[in-house]
């Protein structure tokens, strides 16, 4: 006979496995590097995130919960700053966003900076 | 911060002056703290530590529940045959002036599936966010501004 606990668990674990399988999917699906960006990195953190959860459940001492606490704060942490660095690099390289991409604010931003580093480049050599 | 550290403080000492160091006790410890706190804030030059811990506790649930809803709503259009998602690159104006509240403010941006910060202008003055539905800009725009900015302005304020 299952616990309660027991239960949730397994609910948490099954749905965090599901999460984690989106993310995978989405980074293999989706038409441009920002959207496959934007799954790989968030769904990723709740899948993450429910998987600590059931093992928290599970042995429910407060070394376990801690260390659950801790890996996910520092999920939280460090995924945005990799995404922004990641989805940063990509822009500046000039990486095409996908064809059917509403507006574009950042349009014609980075044109003068990659002049600017080649005329750099110029002057050194 | 500081008055969170004497919080913490207050908490260890109770947890010693009780004779128990357990969890229990050591939340116990930090809610009598709090009490504490609230009750001599004025003198200590921080009347309203109490209240700001609230609304960054506050902060972390609205948090969590934005997660939760556009991860399902991420994970709804990845599981679906065709793509219907029309991404866009917004500006967001930004209200808050100090680099850590801006730091705070992309991250959650970044970590809330839908939106993803590219980067901050050299002014500080707006972020460049792709968002996944940008079909709507000026409303998401809105929805940022008050979801995370307003509330990280009035809990680190």
């Amino acid at each position: 006979m299952a616990s309660m606990i027991e239960v949730l668990a397994a609910v948490a674990m099954v749905l965090g496995g599901f999460f984690v399988f989106v993310a995978a999917l989405g980074a293999v699906r989706l038409p441009d590097v920002f959207m496959r960006m934007h799954a790989a990195t968030k769904a990723g953190t709740l899948g993450a995130g429910l998987v600590l959860l059931a093992a928290l459940l599970v042995f429910a001492t407060t070394a376990v919960t801690t260390k659950a606490l801790l890996v996910f704060l520092f999920l939280l942490l460090t995924t945005p700053v990799a995404a922004h660095v990641l989805g940063r690099a990509a822009y500046y390289d000039g990486v095409e966003l996908w064809d059917r991409t509403e507006s574009d604010a950042l349009k014609g931003k980075y044109d003068d900076s990659l002049v600017d580093a080649s005329e750099n480049d110029e002057h050194a050599s | 911060m500081t008055m969170f550290a004497v919080n913490l403080i207050l908490a260890i000492v109770w947890a010693l002056a009780t004779g128990s160091l357990s969890e229990r006790n050591l939340v116990f410890g930090f809610a009598v703290g709090m009490v504490v706190l609230h009750l001599i804030g004025a003198a200590v030059g921080d009347r309203r530590y109490v209240e700001r811990l609230f609304r960054i506790v506050h902060l972390i649930v609205i948090f969590l529940r934005e997660l939760v809803s556009s991860s399902v709503r991420v994970a709804g259009d990845v599981l679906r045959p065709e793509l219907r998602m029309k991404p866009a690159v917004i500006m967001v104006p930004l209200d808050l002036t100090e680099d850590a509240h801006i730091t705070l403010l992309a991250n959650l941006i970044s970590l809330t599936p839908g939106t993803l910060t590219i980067d901050v202008a050299d002014d500080k003055s707006c972020l460049y966010v792709h968002a996944m539905y940008g079909r709507d800009p000026d409303a998401l725009v809105d929805e940022i501004k008050r979801t995370f900015e307003e509330r990280i302005a009035k809990a680190f304020a």
